[in-house]
């Protein structure tokens, strides 16, 4: 997965305080064994009128057009305007899944469960934390016309309404999503350090490295 | 400098730090189960790359599996059925310790853990399961991940972590009859709201937390997650000792007078400095009904649903109205199970409200999912499954069953349910479907009454 550090899109104003995984990503869908197919998925419950089924397709769905996601202008947004503690609730990474596979590459939201944020992060979905007030006002002129931002990864900035306004990234996150390195790769490359932690741990709790055999 | 016990658990796990106050912590525990790790293992594979140590995890079926008898001989769902395989094949393929579902021991993995001395205090554990908060119930640093670090976990044994801070929760008083676990973290839930813990460990506290059994402190801390924090925890004293010792994992001997000597430790240092604090009388406290579709939408029993800022959705959503009380709620289902309630001790609870009663007419359907096969048997040695099936509860075998409703349990739309499970999301425990979440006595009443009553208004 490659890294990104700029992007320009226009916004999805999707306004609801505490939107969980559950709703981001239904229950259902969660019964794959593979990392893709989400994307026709994501808000299943209220992009469509029908309950949804793994395996229908969504030419054969009943689209419900009031929501936000299905109208034609936002087909190539990358950008996701959200309310507070977006992505609360279970640790179901297929709920990334589909919002990255939807095509969105940043959301912006005065807050995020935390499980959901490390998820994004690993899957190249930036999250970004701007106050409540503002992200509101934002939502409010997007549903009233067009409205773009601009992210800079490198600078920790957005450019909203010609304003350039900062954000906090957590380090972690922040490098995962502009670098698009493998986490694993990294911690092996310092195997020895793993290592050397195991014998001294070894020594004051053995109990913990007894192998568990059922 | 005096410590919480978060700190303590935190320094002890790290392998290497950075300077931007973040670290890499070194995972102890890892438990997996069939929904979160077939694309882990796939990871695996694409790179070719090896298990840390398989002996550190355990795996088992829990999520989708059914929890009808007909489940030992077919599953008729597909997709379900592919996951549990795979998840078997995955388990025999990289040598990681599998209890199938014919294993007597099958059960939710977060009740399974502890019961086999898998969790032990002082330890990191994780699960691609955001209830893994539970097991912090037992002194230990637990955590919720996704699919990418199970991969992770299964590969290096490590996270790279941001330290979260900390963050108590006091309990003072004493509980009234009627009155549980359960209804103190939807209490702290909703005083501190469904976010109120994002970037926090919080650790319980008080003297009703001393006075509370280990199954009450897994309930607590398995909630945790659904006021924000990632991460409940409650400090080792004497009852935890005594629910690890002798569990099938637990080191023994010898090796358990040096554990015990160092899990005496795992407790908040006098002094030491919490980043947030609140504290909440537990005397005057009422049995917790959720009324919307947040785990902090919550009143008490005799309480009217209040208006607030942004409850139109949900309201709708619920069918409810401003001014509603619980007692007014129509029910069709009452669903007895799940990572938060399944224990023998939520069973013994909800037993006593429903002995020699039956469930009223107006429940359609009333289950009792027990929350491992180990407790199953125990509820059964002590005949409560008798008390259930007498009065008309359907007592199933183990696994999340309605909680998540990946299995056949589900609500049909429209349908409400008293649950005793964590999340009162839309769609939860079925599409349309509307849960109050409640305790496993006030659901067990509720069944029998056909509607919601103050349980704590007895003098038992």
């Amino acid at each position: 997965m490659g890294g990104w550090t700029h992007l320009t899109s226009l916004c999805v104003p999707l306004w609801e305080a505490d939107v969980d995984t559950d709703i981001i990503m239904p229950k259902q869908f969660l019964k794959s064994i593979h990392r893709t197919g989400f994307g026709d998925n994501a808000f299943d419950a209220w992009r469509y009128h029908d309950e949804g089924i793994p395996g229908v397709p969504k030419s054969q769905r009943t689209l419900n057009p009031d929501f936000v996601l299905n109208q034609d202008k936002y087909q190539e947004s990358k950008i996701l305007l959200a309310g507070p503690n977006f992505g609360c609730g279970s640790s179901r990474e297929h709920a990334v899944w589909g919002l990255v596979e939807w095509g969105f590459q940043a959301i912006i939201a005065p807050s995020f469960g935390e499980i959901f944020e490390n998820n994004a992060s690993k899957n190249g979905l930036a999250t970004l934390h701007q106050p409540e007030a503002l992200v509101k006002a934002w939502c409010d002129q997007a549903i009233a016309t067009d409205f773009t931002i601009s992210v800079d990864l490198s600078e920790q900035t957005l450019t909203a309404d010609g304003q350039t306004h900062s954000f906090a990234m957590n380090a972690i996150y922040l490098d995962r999503v502009v670098t698009g390195k493998d986490d694993i790769a990294r911690v092996l490359e310092a195997r020895q350090a793993v290592q050397d932690y195991e014998a001294n741990r070894q020594e004051r709790e053995p109990w913990v490295f007894s192998p568990i055999e059922v | 400098m005096p410590q919480t016990l978060f700190d303590k658990l935190w320094s002890r796990h790290i392998v290497k730090s950075y300077d931007d106050d973040t670290a890499l912590i070194y995972i102890d525990r890892q438990l997996l189960h069939e929904v979160t790790s077939p694309q882990a293992f796939e990871g695996l594979r694409l790179k070719q790359r090896p298990l840390w140590n398989p002996k550190q995890q355990v795996a088992m079926p829990d999520h989708n599996v059914p929890t009808t008898p007909d489940r030992y001989t077919t599953i008729s769902d597909p997709l379900a059925k592919a996951q549990l395989n795979a998840l078997e094949r995955n388990c025999q393929l990289h040598d990681v310790p599998y209890l199938p579902l014919q294993d007597s021991r099958q059960g939710i993995v977060h009740i399974v853990g502890p019961e086999l001395g898998f969790t032990l205090p002082g330890m990191t554990l994780v699960c691609g399961d955001s209830h893994t908060s539970t097991h912090g119930a037992l002194g230990c640093l637990a955590m919720g991940i996704g699919t990418s670090e199970v991969e992770q976990v299964l590969a290096t044994q490590c996270l790279r972590l941001k330290k979260l801070r900390n963050f108590e929760v006091h309990f003072t008083g004493t509980l009234r009859s009627g009155v549980y676990a359960k209804d103190m973290i939807l209490k702290t839930i909703r005083e501190i709201g469904a976010a109120g813990g994002a970037g926090y460990a919080i650790e319980f506290t008080g003297a009703p937390i001393e006075a509370m059994s280990m199954e009450g402190r897994m309930t607590l801390c398995n909630m945790a997650i659904e006021a924000g924090a990632r991460c409940g925890m409650v400090a080792v004293d004497e009852t935890t000792l005594a629910y690890v010792k002798d569990r099938p994992f637990a080191p023994s001997g010898k090796a358990w007078d040096s554990a015990q000597a160092q899990w005496k430790s795992l407790r908040t240092d006098p002094g030491a400095h919490f980043d947030k604090r609140i504290e909440i009388n537990v005397s005057d406290l009422r049995p917790q009904v959720s009324w919307g579709t947040s785990p902090d939408m919550v009143v008490d029993v005799n309480e009217p649903v209040p208006a607030t800022g942004n409850s139109a959705r949900a309201l709708s959503y619920m069918n409810l109205q401003v001014g509603d009380s619980p007692g007014d709620f129509l029910l069709d289902h009452v669903f007895i199970g799940s990572c938060t309630n399944a224990r023998i001790e939520d069973l013994r609870e909800a037993a006593a409200q429903v002995r020699g009663r039956k469930v009223h007419s107006r429940i359609q359907q009333a289950l009792v999912v027990p929350g491992s096969g180990t407790v199953k048997q125990q509820a059964e040695s002590e005949g409560l499954h008798t008390i259930f099936e007498d009065a008309g509860f359907q007592w199933r075998e183990s696994g999340c069953s309605m909680c998540i409703a990946m299995n056949p349990d589900r609500l049909n739309a429209g349908e409400s349910c008293a649950s005793t499970s964590n999340r009162n999301f839309e769609g939860r425990q079925g599409a349309g479907g509307r849960t109050h979440l409640v305790s496993p006595a006030m659901a067990a009443r509720a069944a029998v009454e056909g509607h919601f009553v103050d349980i704590s208004e007895e003098v038992v």
